[in-house]
């Protein structure tokens, strides 16, 4: 019962608060500084100026005007936007899945010790991601080529006449592949790192108990890395609202069906550097950045929920 | 936001691109130096008072043949410094020279602008108007188009011009000969070369194209077609004039019956398609040879240089594809300076040396001498092709204009005209959609838009 007593520490309460007011120090603050000082300049102040950009005007005739609030308006209204996001939901909804789900089964079955070259396989697989997008796109971008692309040496060999990967119809789906191939590896890694973690006993008293491989991932896998899944889920899902570098390595070659307008990121880009609309450029940007953040927490906040 | 705590490597390639945009931002703005001078009417005593006593000129240019004019102009004049930028190619420079306007630093003295953006430039009075240089006593040493392009639409004189881009019909002869088809002259016989050459290979195309801003406007030029009316701040858009109806209407007929090859300008297949003789035809500036030397060399010998087709019979006009000049912009220093630089290079000795690397001229008197006229191409047989060129930039029509944010209305060419290669909608429609998103920025920016 001595864990009823008092703790000792609860003793100094009697020391005066004048006395600590007087011992406050700014030793804490040194350490902090560094880091405070860090963050401000280039995570708060690009913010802070995004949001003062975002509520002037600035045109060729008549130069910078204080608009309010009008540019978020617009932006609320711009057809343009709303079709760029319209098509990153679109890749969203059938990419990630499918990138997601091929990344799980590569992680399970390597996970399930069954596979011979298991540690040739993780690299492998794990291999695209360390190539950088912009030469992925670029190579990729090359075979998808018909006429001396790969797709055009099938066209040519078998005599058959594949649709155009960069046509406006699948160049969206021609960019999934791309970015599934990049990302897969990565992915798997996340997955395969949380189930390295599951204690094997579990695994033990499974077989115990009777149960085959597919209850094994259904009960005890599967849950075990449900926190890896939903990580993976939410970069997944920033990763597509922010898709650039694929469409605009892609763009030279397919003009016509990557328009400047292609994802949100391209559509803010272009905006900038190619129309001078920095200030409304701002806003778009700050209007997808809350858009991403919202769908991210509630991605979050249903992933985390208990015994859904 | 919580975007940018994530550690996508997507970031990672993001922030590189931030960095070094960052990177160009600041090196840009390294040689700043307040001292802009808005000294007008500048004599030719001022301009050798200045060259007397030296100082540097900031040149930002692409052109590769203006390093040996500055080393020249370096050595000639001892004390002038001539610092000689690539800040980009078009439009990237373009991009770094308005923000540099905009933040009234690191402006350079001097700035490669090519025609069709001259007007951007011009309009907003961010270019010295050179008439106080006494500039337009040069207008007679220029051919018209480049000439029409450095006033961009007004009075003023806004660069000198340095290059230009008469167009000829760039053709590859070996093709034509194996299928005993006729170099065409009109864009009727165009149309008909087309049908023929693909039925005969249906690998050949009579050229590539698919969807190019400055293609279009220089073809709607040769049309008859105006489809911009500049006054001031007073613009007016309109691709339903009989020149557009022309162009679009012979056009659509080789989208519609696939006679144009889709290979995108520049790449590889692009040039693949030159040499092997899949891509038979190329209707471009004269400033092409360079090009078709070096990127498809196997077909040295294969390719000839013809006048335009016409859109009449017997017709003798042309049309400017590309070519740039050099401006001062205003908020650069050492004015007096900067315009003998550019003197020098696009008036002076200077036209002598870019000849020599290449470059083709802007200026009559080196188009129509006898030593330019007669020079052999051996990549086209030995075709004394500048004589056809010389021909074409006197022929071209010097009442066209370019809208003032032209480099804008280029970027969405190919969301608006550009459907029409790939889907269902036509030229026309989409040269409306063109003008709509134009007369949409326009108004965004302040102009007096009239449809």
């Amino acid at each position: 019962m001595t864990t009823l007593q008092p703790p000792a520490a609860a003793e100094p309460r009697s020391a005066p608060p004048p006395v600590r007011r007087d011992r406050r120090s700014w030793t804490g603050w040194g350490f902090l500084g560094p880091f405070v000082a860090v963050f401000a300049l280039v995570f708060l102040a690009p913010i802070a100026y995004s949001v003062y950009l975002s509520l002037f005007r600035d045109q060729l005739i008549g130069g910078t005007t204080f608009v309010g609030l009008d540019n978020y308006g617009e932006a609320l209204g711009d057809e343009r936007f709303w079709a760029s996001l319209g098509r990153v939901s679109l890749f969203l909804a059938v990419q990630v899945p499918i990138m997601l789900g091929i990344a799980l089964l590569v992680a399970l079955a390597l996970d399930s010790g069954r596979l011979y070259g298991r540690d040739f396989f993780r690299i492998s697989i794990f291999l695209p991601y360390a190539v950088p997008a912009v030469v992925a796109t670029l190579m990729w971008g090359f075979m998808y080529g018909t006429r001396f692309g790969l797709v055009g040496d099938i066209n040519g060999a078998l005599g058959v006449s594949l649709p155009d990967p960069l046509s406006p119809d699948l160049v969206l789906a021609s960019i999934g592949n791309i970015v599934t191939w990049e990302f897969v590896g990565y992915n798997m890694l996340i997955f395969y790192a949380a189930l390295r973690v599951v204690p094997h006993s579990l695994y033990e008293a499974a077989q115990i108990d009777g149960a085959g491989q597919i209850r094994v991932i259904t009960a005890i896998k599967l849950p075990a890395i449900r926190g890896a899944l939903v990580i993976a889920t939410i970069f997944s899902i920033i990763g597509s609202f922010q898709l650039f570098n694929e469409p605009s390595i892609l763009q030279p070659l397919a003009r016509n069906a990557i328009t400047t307008d292609y994802t949100p990121n391209y559509y803010t880009y272009a905006l900038s550097f190619n129309g001078q609309q920095h200030n409304y450029s701002a806003t778009v940007a700050i209007v997808m950045g809350l858009i991403t953040m919202v769908v991210a927490y509630a991605v979050q906040l249903r992933g985390m929920r208990k015994g859904v | 936001m919580p975007t940018h705590l994530s550690t996508h490597s997507r970031r990672l390639l993001r922030g590189t691109a931030l960095l070094c945009a960052l990177a160009l931002g600041a090196s840009a703005c390294g040689d700043s130096d307040d001292g802009g001078s808005n000294q007008k009417a500048v004599s030719e005593a001022d301009v050798q008072a200045a060259l007397k006593e030296g100082g540097t000129v900031t040149v930002w240019a692409w052109e590769p043949t203006l390093k040996q004019v500055a080393t020249d102009f370096e050595k000639a004049h001892p004390g002038v410094k001539v610092n000689l930028v690539n800040a980009g190619t078009n439009k990237d420079q373009y991009t770094a020279l308005q923000n540099a306007i905009s933040a009234k630093k690191g402006v350079p003295d001097v700035a490669q602008v090519e025609y069709y953006a001259m007007g951007q430039f011009a309009l907003t009075e961010q270019l010295t108007d050179l008439k106080s240089f006494g500039a337009d006593k040069l207008s007679a040493q220029f051919s018209p188009g480049p000439w029409n392009g450095v006033k961009a639409g007004s009075d003023g004189v806004y660069a000198l011009p340095m290059d230009s881009g008469p167009m000829a019909l760039f053709y590859n002869k070996k093709v034509f000969d194996k299928y005993h088809i006729e170099v065409p002259t009109t864009w009727a016989e165009y149309l008909d070369a087309a049908r023929d050459l693909h039925k005969a290979d249906p690998k050949a195309y009579i050229t590539a194209d698919n969807g190019d801003a400055g293609f279009a406007t220089s073809m709607l030029w040769q049309a008859g077609s105006r489809p911009y009316t500049v006054n001031g701040t007073k613009v007016k858009i309109d691709f339903s004039d009989q020149g557009a109806k022309t162009f679009t209407g012979t056009w659509q007929q080789l989208i519609d019956e696939k006679l144009l090859a889709t290979v995108p300008a520049w790449t590889d297949e692009w040039y693949k398609g030159l040499a092997d003789g899949t891509i038979a035809t190329l209707a471009t500036g004269a400033w092409m040879p360079a090009n078709l030397e070096s990127g498809a060399k196997a077909a040295s010998g294969d390719w000839r240089v013809a006048p335009m087709p016409q859109w009449t019979a017997g017709g003798k006009v042309s049309a400017e594809n590309g070519g740039s000049a050099l401006a001062l912009p205003e908020l650069g220093k050492n004015e007096a300076l900067a315009y003998a630089f550019v003197e020098y290079a696009n008036a002076g000795d200077g036209v002598q040396t870019r000849l020599k690397n290449g470059a083709f001229p802007a200026t009559t008197a080196d188009l129509q001498s006898t030593k330019f006229q007669d020079t052999a191409f051996p990549y086209f047989g030995g075709q004394k092709a500048n004589k056809i060129f010389a021909e074409s930039a006197a022929d071209v029509p010097d009442d066209w204009s370019y809208l003032p944010y032209q480099v804008y209305a280029n970027s969405v060419f190919n969301d608006t005209v550009g459907k029409a290669y790939v889907s269902g909608t036509t030229l026309a429609e989409g040269l409306e959609s063109w003008q709509e998103a134009s007369v949409k920025y326009g108004e965004e920016q302040g102009f007096t838009v009239e449809k």
